[in-house]
């Protein structure tokens, strides 16, 4: 029900891009002013969103320690998994971001007979997750090579290699594959595993739905459709400039690519997406096992009530004296 | 107990496919056995906390405060902008579900609202109602949801059916840690009069009396006297214990089922022992006689007032530095928490081992050791004689303190300890130790015997990794660092391994320790004869 909610969302965004450029021929709108406000409200509510968070102070020292602390100089210690330097933080938080280090913890536990558990390494959300953020990242810096004249030899070079398969399907890129394959997966264990399904808002399948649409119109637009790429860098060149053309021919499924686009960036910002930003400022992760050595203030601490050693002293006198113990006050 | 005992098949008879129908309407039976009674009126009053009243959980009327809709969205509100942490986790949980089966509770119980994800969302959801402009247009559709009675109730429930371990922030890919969030959610609570008693009883003791169990100085007193007679019975040594000892070097605080429980009290022995048998120029104190914090269970602020006993008690006894005695949550309080709440200890001096020269360096502004640091350092350097054949009665496993290893890294030192003091020592499984660890089910204030069907099933991931070794290895004890362990693991391996004990890691030092002086030891620190010395076990 929910995916269903959340594949119509995504329908009826199709829809008004369509009508839209085909029936009503707002191409300058789809093509400039929606995609110049959506990355307005994208870098605009990506700023609000982190400098919120960052203004927010952590008042305790929380680290989650996944090794051996530093102590004693002959027990070694996880410089990364429990970190002692700053150093040692950047690598975990490194491994965290460019790896998904945690994820590739996961295991599965099983009920077997009534009687007992069994943990199985899984890791195959930790390929999924992998595969589409990488995916992304390369299928995003290829798109850069719109915005440049010339092309930078390595951005061809990625291009190229990314491009190795083209011999086999003409202008399909190993990524445009990988993408497809790992969103298809985050989108079927959402609806295939109960328990994912029961935790899934409507707003993870509008997450995912979108990027489908958006990925599968780009690698339509690029084989099926064979839209003018040179209208197309045409129009991006200029917006990049800031001196926007709308060349004419570009055809409506570019329209509603990068009408999705532009929605998924102005959502960005207020939704669970915001995880890439957060994982920055996570205090689990991106603080120093050191806070025996060094001391960790809290900017909002108070005065407490306290049961002081004189009220105690009041209220047991008699009895530390009884058993011989030493008294402040006789 | 419970009075029906359930059997293990019965607690196991559940399944980890959650149910249809979406969690969004608040749906929660206090079903007996699986829940903590409320804190008691007279608790509240006494530590001025709001809304005094003796009311119970699975009564419908809750006698809330008449405006407690405004005082919970303004203590969301009030906590989002003082901790980053909880405004995060609310934030960017993308429900990928690799939390679900890493919570005790969940693998014990099958409850889907214990899915740590879930557990986080029944707070998120009115997060999201109140705070995000998204759930407040399209409402249920954007999982948001409106604050009720019923969403309460559903808090009380599974806010005190989380433990706090920390397991499922080791395996999230952003680190959310539900730890925090169930504090959160404790705190709100608590501000509308919503309490456990198993938690706010031994806090009201605790911040009169100087311990959770409310025993006063001169039953202190007596308590520790009488480990030091049994001492002697089993060692021929007299052994002296300081209390309150103005000018000692070094302040020794453990927590107080130490001295008044088993099988604490032969750890409690064990340190003793060792003190005694190193010349340590130490006291013990009345007065900050807890190292356990259960204020950290109910609210920051608690955690604090009842955590400043322990400098405010070092500076009037003008020690160098503190040793800390075995115990979980206290060292999750005192290494993360400690100096922040109470700080800075500069009155003190870096702790410096008296015996070996070593410099703790990782402590030198919180000042305080793990006596397993201490331990550890004493033994590498050779100060201790051992016979580790004294405790070859056992074959042990080593159970890792949630805290202990999630919120301070401490895994090696006890095993160095273990493997000096013990020859047989086998690990349970991977996924079960370490960072990885399983609770024991009954932590953060889950341990009151009302609770014990949730316990059982809280606990069940940590006893089937148990009974693996068991039957693996022959493993018959259970070592472990922390006080709530050792008074809540024994039911729950009576109920699935009845074979294992459980003992904490100075209980096998005591045993271990060969002391100038002792005569011909004939019985280890439970008054159980020692291998070979009497034949068979005959207790």
């Amino acid at each position: 029900m929910n995916a269903l909610y959340a594949f119509f969302a995504v329908a009826l965004l199709m829809l008004v891009a369509f009508f839209g450029v085909w029936g009503l021929g707002w191409n300058t709108l789809f093509a400039v002013m929606i995609p110049y406000a959506a990355l307005a409200i994208f870098i605009i509510g990506l700023i609000y969103r982190v400098v919120k968070w960052a203004r927010a102070p952590v008042p305790f020292h929380i680290p989650t320690t996944c090794g051996q602390q530093k102590s004693l100089p002959w027990i070694k210690s996880d410089r990364i998994e429990s970190p002692s330097s700053t150093m040692g933080v950047v690598a975990r938080m490194a491994m965290e971001i460019l790896l998904f280090r945690s994820l590739f913890r996961n295991d599965k536990v099983q009920l077997e007979d009534k009687k007992r558990v069994t943990f199985q390494g899984n890791r195959v959300l930790w390929l999924g997750g992998l595969v589409f953020h990488w995916s992304l990242l390369i299928i995003l810096f290829r798109h850069s090579r719109l915005f440049m004249q010339p092309v930078p030899d390595f951005m061809i070079f990625v291009r190229d290699i990314d491009g190795i398969l083209q011999g086999l399907i003409p202008a399909v890129f190993i990524t445009d594959i990988a993408i497809l394959m790992a969103l298809t997966y985050l989108f079927l264990r959402r609806v295939v595993f109960p328990q994912v399904r029961y935790i899934s808002l409507p707003s993870d399948y509008f997450a995912l739905f979108l990027l489908l649409g958006v990925v599968i119109l780009g690698v339509l637009v690029k084989t099926a459709w064979k839209v003018d790429i040179e209208g197309v860098k045409v129009l991006a060149m200029g917006m990049f400039t800031f001196n926007p053309v709308v060349p004419e021919g570009i055809g409506p499924a570019f329209y509603i690519h990068i009408f999705l686009a532009s929605v998924l960036l102005a959502y960005f910002p207020f939704s669970k997406l915001m995880h890439g930003p957060g994982i920055f400022l996570s205090p689990t992760r991106n603080l120093i096992n050191n806070s025996r050595a060094v001391r960790h203030i809290n900017p909002w601490d108070y005065p407490v009530k306290v049961h002081t050693y004189e009220e105690w002293e009041d209220e047991f006198r008699e009895a530390i004296r009884g058993v011989g113990l030493p008294l402040e006050k006789e | 107990m419970p009075e029906e005992k359930l059997k293990p098949e019965e607690i196991l008879d559940i399944s980890y496919t959650p149910p249809q129908k979406d969690w969004i309407k608040p749906d929660v039976k206090f079903k007996k056995g699986s829940f903590g009674y409320a804190a008691q009126g007279k608790h509240l009053k006494y530590l001025d906390l709001p809304n005094p009243r003796d009311w119970r959980p699975q009564e419908d009327d809750w006698q809330l405060p008449e405006d407690w809709e405004n005082i919970i969205v303004k203590g969301i509100k009030e906590r989002l902008g003082k901790n980053r942490a909880f405004q995060l986790f609310l934030d960017v949980c993308v429900r990928c579900g690799a939390c679900a089966d890493k919570c005790h509770f969940f693998i014990g119980s099958g409850d889907p609202k214990n899915m740590p994800v879930m557990r986080t969302e029944l707070l998120r959801s009115v997060y999201r109602k109140n705070f995000t402009m998204a759930g407040k247009i399209l409402g249920k559709l954007a999982g948001a949801r409106d604050l009720s009675v019923d969403v309460i109730k559903e808090w009380y429930y599974y806010f005190y059916q989380c433990t706090e371990c920390r397991r499922c922030s080791v395996f999230c890919p952003y680190g959310i840690d539900t730890c925090e969030i169930t504090m959160m959610g404790r705190e709100l609570l608590s501000l509308i009069g919503i309490n456990a008693n198993w938690v706010t009883e031994p806090v009201a003791n605790c911040f009169r009396t100087g311990n959770h169990l409310g025993v006063p100085p001169h039953a202190f007193k007596t308590s520790i006297d009488s480990a030091l007679e049994d001492i002697e019975d089993v060692t021929g040594i007299k052994v002296d214990a300081p209390i309150n000892k103005k000018g000692a070097e070094i302040l020794f605080i453990t927590p107080s089922a130490d001295y008044f429980a088993l099988p604490h009290w032969y750890t409690l022995m064990g340190y003793l022992m060792l003190f005694h048998e190193i010349g340590l120029d130490y006291t013990w104190s009345a007065y900050a006689s807890e190292g356990g914090n259960f204020g950290f269970f109910q609210s920051a602020e608690m955690a604090k007032r009842l955590n400043a006993k322990i400098y405010a008690e070092a500076k009037r006894l003008g020690v160098k530095w503190i040793l800390g005695g075995e115990c979980g949550h206290m060292w999750r309080v005192i290494h993360q928490y400690m100096d922040t709440y109470n700080g800075p200890a500069d009155f003190m001096e870096e702790p410096v081992s008296p015996i070996t020269g070593t410099k703790f360096e990782n402590a030198r502004s919180t000042k305080m050791v793990h006596i397993c640091e201490f331990t550890a350092d004493l033994i590498h350097n050779n100060k201790l004689k051992l016979d580790p054949s004294r405790n070859d009665k056992w074959r042990l496993t080593f159970h890792d303190s949630c805290n202990t290893s999630r919120g301070m890294g401490l895994l090696e030192e006890p095993r160095y300890v273990i493997n000096n003091t013990c020859n047989n020592f086998f690990e349970m499984p991977d996924n079960t130790i370490r960072e990885r660890t399983f609770c024991c089910g009954s932590g953060a204030g889950l341990g009151s015997d009302e609770n014990m069907e949730m316990r059982l099933r809280g606990g069940f991931p940590r006893a089937n990794a148990v009974r693996y070794v068991h039957e693996e290895h022959g493993v018959n004890l259970l070592s472990c660092i922390c006080a709530i362990d050792r008074a809540t693991l024994p039911p729950l391996l009576e109920y699935w391994v009845p074979e294992v004990q459980v003992s904490g890691v100075h209980e096998l030092v005591g045993n271990a320790l060969v002391m100038k002086g002792e005569k011909e030891r004939t019985t280890d620190l439970r008054g159980e004869p020692l291998n070979g010395k009497e034949g068979q076990e005959d207790v």
